[in-house]
């Protein structure tokens, strides 16, 4: 199962090692992981993307409560939530495919944020499932480089 | 009135009634030094840091209380890992206080920087590096906050040159407040009555006790609910003296080295009673085949612990002893024996625990000795290997922090430190170490320590020439291939203690154990005792690993 575990943790240096620790030494596996700052800015937000059983997950938000630096941990496996995760792809171009790049661009509503010679920047945000379809799509045309923040996630409502 | 960083500290631990501290000294934090030069609590100079992290955490095992101490930057601080790590396994409150290089210097590999709060991350249970001295008062008091409440544990801070002569006024909290550490101490009171049900409703239970009934100070109610509910109780190595030995309720230690009746009794039950206990490795055996038939009801103020290894049908998570509290008054009273119970008496007669009762020097004969001479009183501290198993086997222990052990890391070199804090503690107290004679010169250089400090420690070794335990597993699975084991080049142990100021007796024959104890315990100095024990002797019972519990293997007699 794939769970979204969103953690409130001090912003202090130290706290990032802290849990990247704690994953490599209990050997739990995460897809991804993006910190930053909240509205209060002595707590920031981790949102990681950890794979498992129940036990493992459950091991996982456990250990996780554990450490000193953590406020809070919810899983949004029940939660209504959002997850958004932003990419830069630069694909390779010429005169023949840029129309064609740029059809993509917009029936995904993404963004074309650098134009070179040969190659152009695209900025898209979206589910992670978004982001891979788009990222298949352009990939024929050649990517040269990408670059992915990780997902991050708030849950929906007046919470 | 400004003070320094470093008088601050002084102050703090003087406000948290710290009265020992152990350590050893180095360039980056003399200027602390100085200033402890007037404190009002003792220093202990240490030969190691090791030994220094070890006497700490001897200290808080004997009391309760933190342990404290303070080293230098860089190697002073990287020979306390193995200490710290021995505490944060058995969860001992623990106060390690590092020199570090200037914060300016901090990231350049400066002489003698090490990121020691990067090394000790994983195991302290939290760490600080104090960067700004108008922190330094609230980072002691979270420090001994974090180390003593919830699951304890050591905490480590990282104290800069130029932090310590940094100067402000001082001003100490008189609480710890830690949004983000809140520790649940009070059980579920649905979860508790749920659990008495299932008590009051199961054939076959046991109670299984570890190290956090010590911790929390909850021996007594331990007692009271094994007596009302006719528990029989069996317990872990950390768990070693949280309920009498000697009692009809007991069964003795659980695991690889368990009894036959409390392996027996736990494979058989219809549940499992844990109480600050966390079904490790060395006690469950081989974990898919442990106690197939039981229902678990786990008490532990660690939620990590619950349901880790074992699945547990109800979990109460808290402190035991307010926990028990409660539980007591749910359960109902019992008075008949049942066949369980029989059955159990029946174990423990027919498969007690025993060696082979003859004319040589065995390690397990001087071990119920020093219980007959101490008339079971002394605090017991082990180093690791046989001599550490015997000693939960043939010392019949009545009370709370009287066996100091390394649990969970098993640490060769522990002991002997151990014992030091321990009498430190508990002056009144004889304090045995039963050390291996490996173990032994692991830490072996803190004699000076004790005979510096006049505090008279009696070290038993059971001397048998070998890594015992690992050779015991070389003869049981290697085919005696006795590869790296094999202790020649020991040195003349009484005469090492001599030359240290000590006091050294040998012992080659059973009858001369008794007078030799007598007179150890009686010379007000540091007493090392030489058993030369039969080199060959195996601890039995033995579950080999991968094996279920009640597969152990009976060797003797
Ligand atoms: C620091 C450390 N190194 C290695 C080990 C592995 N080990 C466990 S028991 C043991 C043998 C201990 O020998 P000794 O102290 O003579 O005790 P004996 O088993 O002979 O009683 C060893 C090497 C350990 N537990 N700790
Ligand atoms: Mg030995």
């Amino acid at each position: 199962m794939r769970h979204t575990i969103s953690v409130l943790v001090e912003n202090k240096a130290g706290v990032l090692a802290r849990i990247a620790n704690l994953f490599s030494a209990r050997g739990y596996n995460i897809d991804s992981l993006a910190v930053g700052e909240t509205e209060d800015q002595s707590i920031s937000r981790m949102t990681i993307i950890a794979r498992g059983d129940e036990r493992i997950v459950e091991q996982i938000e456990k250990q996780l409560n554990k450490l000193v630096d953590v406020i809070k941990v919810s899983d949004f496996i029940q939660t209504e939530h959002l997850e958004r995760d932003l990419v830069l792809v630069k694909v390779s171009t010429d005169k023949s495919t840029r129309s064609e790049i740029l059809q993509i661009v917009d029936i995904f509503r993404a963004k074309i944020v650098d134009v070179a010679p040969t190659s152009v920047i695209i900025e898209m945000t979206g589910t992670e499932e978004k982001i891979n379809a788009f990222v298949e799509i352009v990939r024929p045309f050649g990517v040269k480089e990408m670059v992915r923040t990780g997902i991050v996630a708030m849950a929906r409502g007046s919470k | 009135m400004k003070k320094t960083g470093a008088q601050i500290l002084m102050e703090c631990l003087a406000k948290e009634k710290v009265e020992v501290v152990f350590g050893l000294p180095g360039g980056q934090i003399l200027f602390t030094f100085d200033a402890m030069y007037h404190a009002p609590f003792k220093f202990i100079l240490t030969r190691h840091e090791q030994g220094a992290a070890h006497m700490a955490d001897g200290y808080a095992r004997a009391t309760g209380k933190p342990g404290v101490c303070i080293v230098t930057s860089g190697p002073g601080a990287t020979n306390l890992v193995t200490g710290l790590a021995t505490a944060y396994m058995d969860s001992i409150p623990m106060i390690a206080i590092t020199g570090q290089v200037a914060t300016s210097l901090i990231g350049n590999d400066a002489f003698q920087e090490a990121d020691i709060t990067g090394i000790t991350r994983p195991v302290t249970k939290h760490n600080f590096l104090v960067k700004d001295v108008r922190d330094l008062a609230r980072t002691v008091k979270e420090a001994f906050y974090i180390a003593t409440s919830g699951r304890p544990g050591p905490v480590l801070i990282d104290f800069p040159s130029d932090v310590q002569k940094a100067e402000t006024e001082f001003v100490y909290p008189t609480q710890a407040d830690i949004r983000s550490y809140r520790p649940t101490v009070k059980g579920h009171p649905g979860q508790i009555k749920k659990a008495a049900d299932m008590i009051n409703k199961a054939e076959k239970p046991v109670l299984y006790i570890g190290g956090g009934v010590i911790i929390s100070d909850a021996h007594t109610q331990i007692l009271q609910l094994a007596e009302k509910a006719q528990l029989p109780v069996i317990w872990t190595l950390m768990g070693i003296g949280a309920f009498p030995t000697k009692h009809d309720l007991a069964l003795g230690m659980v695991g690889m080295h368990g009894t036959y009746s409390a392996n027996h009794a736990t494979q058989k039950s219809d549940l499992i009673i844990a109480v600050g206990a966390r079904f490790d490795d060395r006690v469950t055996g081989r974990v898919d085949k442990f106690a197939p038939g039981a229902k678990v009801i786990h008490i532990d103020i660690d939620p990590t612990s619950i349901s880790k290894n074992v699945n547990v049908d109800i979990p109460i998570v808290g402190d035991a002893r307010e926990i028990l509290d409660e539980l007591v008054k749910h359960v109902a009273k019992k008075t008949k024996l049942t066949v369980w119970h029989k059955q159990i008496e029946t174990w423990k007669k027919d498969f007690p625990l025993t060696y082979k009762k003859d004319n040589q020097l065995r390690p397990q004969y001087v071990i119920e000795q020093i219980d007959e001479v101490t008339k079971g009183k002394a605090i017991i501290t082990t180093e690791v290997g046989q001599n550490q198993m015997w000693s939960t086997q043939f010392f019949r222990y009545q009370r709370p922090r009287q066996f100091i052990s390394s649990g969970g890391l098993g640490t060769m070199g522990f002991g002997f430190p151990a014992a030091i804090g321990a009498k430190l503690a508990c002056p009144d107290a004889i304090v045995f170490d039963i050390a291996g004679d490996g173990s032994i010169q692991m830490n072996i250089q803190e004699l000076a320590t004790a005979v510096h400090n006049k505090i008279p420690v009696k070290i038993a070794i059971l001397n048998n020439g070998y890594l015992g335990m690992v050779r015991q597993w070389q003869q049981l699975f290697y085919g005696k291939r006795y590869s790296g084991t094999v202790l020649d080049g020991n040195p003349d142990f009484v005469k090492l203690a001599e030359s240290y100021g000590a006091v050294g007796i040998r012992v080659t024959k059973k009858s001369e154990v008794k007078a030799a104890l007598l007179k150890a315990i009686k010379i007000d100095k540091p007493v090392i005792l030489d058993f030369r024990v039969v080199p060959e002797e195996n601890v039995f019972p033995f579950v080999p690993p991968g094996a279920a519990l009640e597969e152990l293997l009976q060797g003797v007699a």
